[in-house]
């Protein structure tokens, strides 16, 4: 079982909760070691998978899953513990390293209780390794909770202003979610077997049987989509996200919105879009206006908040509106867009949500109206902002660019009046967004300074020069070297595809 | 071509800027200001090298039957979005290439060095030249581009060095809504670019410049005849494309961010805002003309967007007090002429060959001419602006004593864009009325008429600066001419002004690549000259001494006045509609439904799901007597039921 590469990404995030139980409560050095070397472990050993899999890929090794294993779990209702990746989630697998790395510098001096807010964020990044790895939904549903839950503590307990508001809010509609997954994956499980054969958990099984009957397909696709998309900030499913985060301390929003809501994307793709092929083309349109309307009413929602936090929550419900939007595309043009979103959201909000941490930490407030002129105090901070902000709107030469443009041009494939209108609509978004940025950067870096008292802050320190530093590195490589990601993926993208086209017939 | 030579002129700019932006703060300004000029320097003499190459050395790569071909010097992958749409990153030489990596090279090169003088001791002077190598970077690769998404790339990429460079002074509230307001309005204009590009490649399926250009009658024939409201794709993708170089090139409406700019350094208002990037819309169009020909909507669109803006920017012009506003005018009616001059070249040969494409050779012809004297225009002002340390000519005036070599240069600048013989802008200016009159003598007239304006609008700055009444300030703060760095450039670029009007332009760049010899046409070049020479004459009348004529005119018409000093309101307009409509009405209505609506109802189900837990949990009391009593009711209502069903 260990000898295969995916377990350890369950078992190294296990080590690091065990590892940190035996530390001592205030022992600051040993926890922040523990969390240093698990991370960079994590984050190396998911560097090697990425260069094994697109080895294994060059090579010629077109299975759909590579380094699959299975082992049974419960035989009764056939639940193994099946792990394998493809290119997509070798690429979320990398993601949620990265952010699990950066988090780790980001929380550097987290209070109080630093030995409990880690153990929690090691469950939480558990549930989301084991998210990404499983190819069995029943597993692969639990992992999805374990990541859920923590959030509660997380934030009820580290959060700032109404928290236990909020963590109450995110996990109540969170789990409203799950539990339309929970009924759509029941139903995914008991139409998975051809007349009389074995019922099964496993994605791969379940879509070659192509068993279920289109009658039950439509149900399920809308139940699954919506519990996904809830994850995704969906419209009009999104309104944890503005709430969740503003109360969220920074790691978490960092972990959350940068991996935890591309579960619901990659959920989507994998499970409703995947498994459920034909109900996928019949409503896809329903969806479409859905993700739409979360495209642009997230940036124009955007643009007139004043906490920074909420800012990049609404942002937030814009960019991943524009994920589920272009998987419905239902082409692999604008999945490969999707999934290039999902990993430029994923890091670009990262480290927009460590900078307004940083920031919050050093002024102590969050309201554009009461800052200004930070450049000039905190010049690597305001630099970074500034960068993140340009990722955010699009600046080509960094990732938000290079996704948002698959995504269009994907989806301009679809030559008819109904997705053309969308798709223009949602391009609209890189002009609001190109306004909501500015105008945050034009109040909070630019201009004169607003308060007195900021003259004296200090600017970054190392720990968070090298949070930042690894992540605006990750952009601009993903911004200016995009078409490994194309290769790691494209063939991916093959079954769904055909899926696709052979329920069509 | 060796690759190597057209590499390393992209290379050099951007490797400046990464340097500069990640330890220039550690570099002494002298350091920074030298390593930026030394590099733009070489740059410089790598794209001559480039140029020179393409034009003079007759190889058939380039010149082929007497014909100038375009070649791509490498073309690599850059993101795949299909099997057949693939974004390439490439360099590109053709005519028109060459010419602006001339341009560009040479107007960048002067302006880093006159900034080391203009800018020292400026706190941010390292940052300064850093965005400088940015753009000039941005710049290149947008006009090597070999395909429209390249070009997009690179568009997008000179739109946020313009942001950078405007907002460069960022502790003004002036620059930073300035900057803001010149990247969202030129977004906002690239969105009908991008959704342009996005429907020619949908039809065309490919980006290639050579592809599309070089057979336009079959990229129409793919489009099978679709069209949307009335018109073919083709013509909407042409038109939306166009529209992303109005916005770059402020063609009316989108004209209002290019004023605003100037609350950047003037050396960046010289190089971004008048010389190189405002000038990318022209290059746009001249890039895909074969496209724009087999579309005639889209270029008489053109020319109406050119000639209305022309007029427009003039008349504005005569009315402002500050200089580099009046320039920034200039430059947007001198734009809007290229435009015109584009929108007016046939495609057909009609009466003779190298007539059909004569707004086309003038256009480009003109886009270099202006470059060069207006750079030297927009320095001038800048050594002004050193010298009395205010933008408005109120605080100037009778300046040629003070300052000989800004004023002699400044008006070399002056003669050559009101078009005087033999200064570059009457050589230009005369190509270009001529194809205009050529097409129709109405453009001719309408645009003659403008660029009488324009030595009237010219001139009077010139004299309300250099003649005039003197101002008072003088005795305590003496101006004077700049340091060397400053001069020098202005001495060079009024060398150029003067005899690059020589230049036999149509042997370097025609529409189709076949060279020809131009001459003047005497009855245009006598007519537009009497024009100009009225437009100076006027000038002189007015404001070469401190008289009341001015006010008298101001005073005939207050309203027209007042509303040209106003740019005819268009701010005002733009504010109405994105401040108090979109913002105040849709933005806010839109979070207040997020919040009162949408999130409203989420609360609204788990607080009735509370009071109804609230209600119910009575009956949860733990006291046996009340579980007693729920338990005998309960079975008496049952066995009630019971007894009236079956009995």
């Amino acid at each position: 079982m260990f000898d295969n590469i995916l377990i350890w990404f369950v078992v190294i995030p296990i080590a690091m909760m065990a590892g940190l139980g035996l530390c001592h409560n205030s022992g600051m050095k040993a926890i922040r070691a523990v969390m240093v070397v698990c991370s960079t472990v994590l984050l190396g050993l998911a560097i090697w998978l990425c260069c094994d899999f697109l080895r294994l890929r060059e090579m010629g090794v077109t299975d759909e899953m590579l380094f699959t294993g299975s082992w049974m779990w419960y035989a009764p209702l056939n639940i193994h513990l099946a792990v394998g990746v493809d290119g997509i989630s070798v690429l979320m697998i990398l993601l949620s390293a990265i952010i699990v790395f950066a988090g780790t510098f980001a929380s550097w001096k987290i209070n109080p209780l630093p030995k409990n807010f880690f153990l929690w964020y090691a469950l939480l990044s558990t549930g989301v390794f084991g998210f990404f790895i499983s190819i069995d939904i029943f597993t692969m549903f639990m992992f999805y909770e374990v990541a859920l839950i923590p959030m509660y503590l997380l934030i009820g307990v580290w959060g700032t202003g109404r928290k236990e508001y909020s963590a109450m809010k995110l996990t109540l509609m969170l789990m409203g979610g799950s539990a339309f997954l929970m009924l759509g994956l029941l139903g995914i499980f008991w139409h998975s077997a051809p007349e009389g054969g074995q019922m099964t958990w496993n994605i791969l099984e379940i879509s070659h049987n192509a068993a279920i009957d289109p009658d039950w397909q439509y149900m399920l696709f809308c139940f699954t989509f919506v519990g996904f998309g809830v994850l995704g900030a969906m419209f009009p499913f999104h309104t944890w996200s503005p709430d969740g985060h503003a109360s969220a301390p920074t790691a978490v929003s960092m972990l959350h919105a940068g991996v935890l809501m591309k579960l619901g994307g990659y959920g989507c793709f994998r499970i409703a879009i995947f498994l459920l092929p034909q109900a996928a083309n019949e409503l896809a349109w329903i969806f479409i206006i859905l993700t739409g309307i979360s495209i642009v009413y997230g940036a124009f929602s955007a643009c007139v908040q004043t906490d920074l936090k909420y800012i990049n929550a609404y942002s937030s419900v814009s960019h991943c509106g524009m994920v589920l939007f272009a998987i419905l595309m239902l082409n692999a043009t604008a999945m490969t867009g999707a999934i290039m979103q999902m990993l430029s959201h994923g890091l670009m909000t990262a480290l927009f949500f460590a900078l307004i941490g940083m920031i919050y930490g050093r002024t102590h407030t969050r309201d554009i109206r009461q800052m200004g002129g930070l450049m000039k105090i905190m010049p690597y901070l305001g630099v970074c902002y500034m960068i993140a902000g340009f990722a955010s709107l699009g600046l080509p030469g960094l990732s938000g660019f290079v996704a948002e443009m698959t995504i269009f041009f994907g989806a301009f494939q679809d030559a008819d009046v109904f997705h053309r209108i969308f798709v223009i609509c949602s391009t609209t978004a890189i002009v609001i967004t190109a306004v909501y940025i500015l105008r945050v950067v034009g109040k909070l870096l630019l201009g004169p300074v607003q308060d007195d008292h900021h003259l004296s802050l200090t600017d970054a320190t190392w720990f968070e020069r090298l949070a930042t530093v690894t992540l605006i590195l990750c952009i601009a490589g993903i911004g200016c070297f995009p078409n490994w990601i194309n290769e790691a993926i494209n063939h991916s993208f093959t079954p769904i595809i055909n899926a696709l086209q052979a329920s069509v017939f | 071509m060796e690759v190597i030579i057209p590499i390393l002129i992209l290379a050099f700019p951007l490797f400046t800027f990464l340097l500069l932006g990640l330890c220039g703060m550690k570099m002494s300004h002298k350091i920074a200001g030298f390593i930026g000029i030394a590099m733009l320097g070489t740059t410089a003499v790598l794209a001559y090298i480039v140029a020179c190459t393409y034009y003079f050395s007759g190889n058939p790569e380039f010149i082929l039957d007497g014909v100038r071909q375009q070649y791509q010097v490498f073309d690599v992958t850059w993101l795949a979005f299909t099997q057949s749409l693939v974004v390439k990153i490439g360099f590109l030489i053709d005519p028109i290439s060459a010419l602006m990596l001339v341009v560009i090279t040479t107007i960048s090169f002067m302006v880093h060095l006159y900034s080391w003088g203009y800018m020292e001791g400026e706190p941010g002077f390292q940052r300064y030249y850093a965005f400088l190598s940015l753009f000039t970077f941005s710049m290149l690769g947008l006009v090597v581009a070999t395909n429209i998404f390249q070009m997009y790339i690179f568009w997008e990429l000179v739109g946020v060095s313009s942001y950078l460079l405007i907002g460069f002074f960022y502790k003004l509230p002036s620059a930073v809504s300035a900057s803001k307001k010149a990247f969202i309005v030129t977004r906002f204009a690239d969105l009908g670019f991008l959704i342009g590009i996005l429907l020619l490649s949908y039809y065309t399926d490919t980006f290639n410049f050579i592809e599309l250009t070089q057979n336009p009658e079959l990229v129409f024939g793919t489009t099978g005849g679709a069209t949307y409201m009335g018109a073919s794709v083709l013509t909407w993708a042409m038109v939306l494309i166009f529209t992303g170089g109005m916005g770059k090139s402020a063609m009316m409406p989108l004209h209002i961010w290019l004023p605003d700019a100037m609350e950047g350094p003037t050396p960046v208002s010289a190089l971004i805002h008048a010389a190189t990037m405002v000038v990318a819309g022209v290059y746009l169009v001249a890039r895909m003309f074969p496209l724009y020909c087999v579309v005639d909507f889209s270029l008489t669109f053109i020319c109406c967007v050119g000639a209305i803006t022309a007029f427009y920017a003039a008349m504005v012009a005569c009315a402002q007090t500050d200089i580099k506003r009046i320039l920034a005018f200039s430059t947007i009616s001198q734009i809007a002429f290229m435009m015109v001059s584009l929108g007016v070249a046939y495609d057909k040969p009609i009466e003779g060959v190298h007539y059909s494409g004569l707004g086309y050779m003038a256009g480009m012809f003109h886009l270099f001419t202006h470059a060069m004297f207006k750079a030297l225009l927009f320095l001038g002002a800048g050594a002004l602006i050193h010298a009395v340390h205010s933008n408005e000519y109120t605080a100037m005036g009778g300046l040629r004593k003070y300052m000989p070599i800004t004023h002699w240069t400044f008006l070399i600048g002056c003669l050559a864009i009101a078009g005087i013989w033999p200064f570059a802008g009457f050589f230009s200016k005369d190509e270009m009325l001529a194809a205009m009159f050529q097409r129709h003598w109405f453009w001719g007239a309408w645009m003659t008429m403008v660029a009488g304006l324009t030595a009237f609008y010219m001139f009077r700055l010139y004299f309300l600066v250099f003649w005039n009444k003197e101002n008072p300030h003088y005795k305590e703060h003496k101006p004077h001419d700049g340091p060397w760095q400053m001069s020098v450039p202005l001495l060079l670029l009024a060398g150029v002004s003067i005899c690059c009007g020589w230049i036999q332009f149509g042997e370097f760049v025609t529409w189709n690549g076949e060279p020809y010899h131009i001459h003047i046409e005497a009855p245009v070049a006598c007519t537009s000259l009497i024009v100009a020479c009225v437009g100076i004459g006027l000038a002189a009348l007015m404001y070469l001494k401190p008289n009341n004529l001015p006010a008298q005119f101001k005073n005939a018409w207050p309203a027209f006045w007042k509303a040209a000093n106003r740019r005819f309101y268009w701010d005002e307009i733009y504010m109405f509609i994105t401040h108090n409509i979109i913002f105040n009405i849709i933005c806010k209505s839109i979070a207040w439904f997020d919040r009162h609506v949408i999130d409203a109802t989420m609360d609204g189900f788990a607080k009735v799901t509370q009071s109804i837990s609230y209600r119910i949990r009575g009956m949860q009391s733990g006291e046996v007597q009340g579980y007693v009593g729920w338990y005998i009711s309960g079975a008496i209502v049952i066995g009630a039921i019971a007894w009236l069903c079956f009995a």
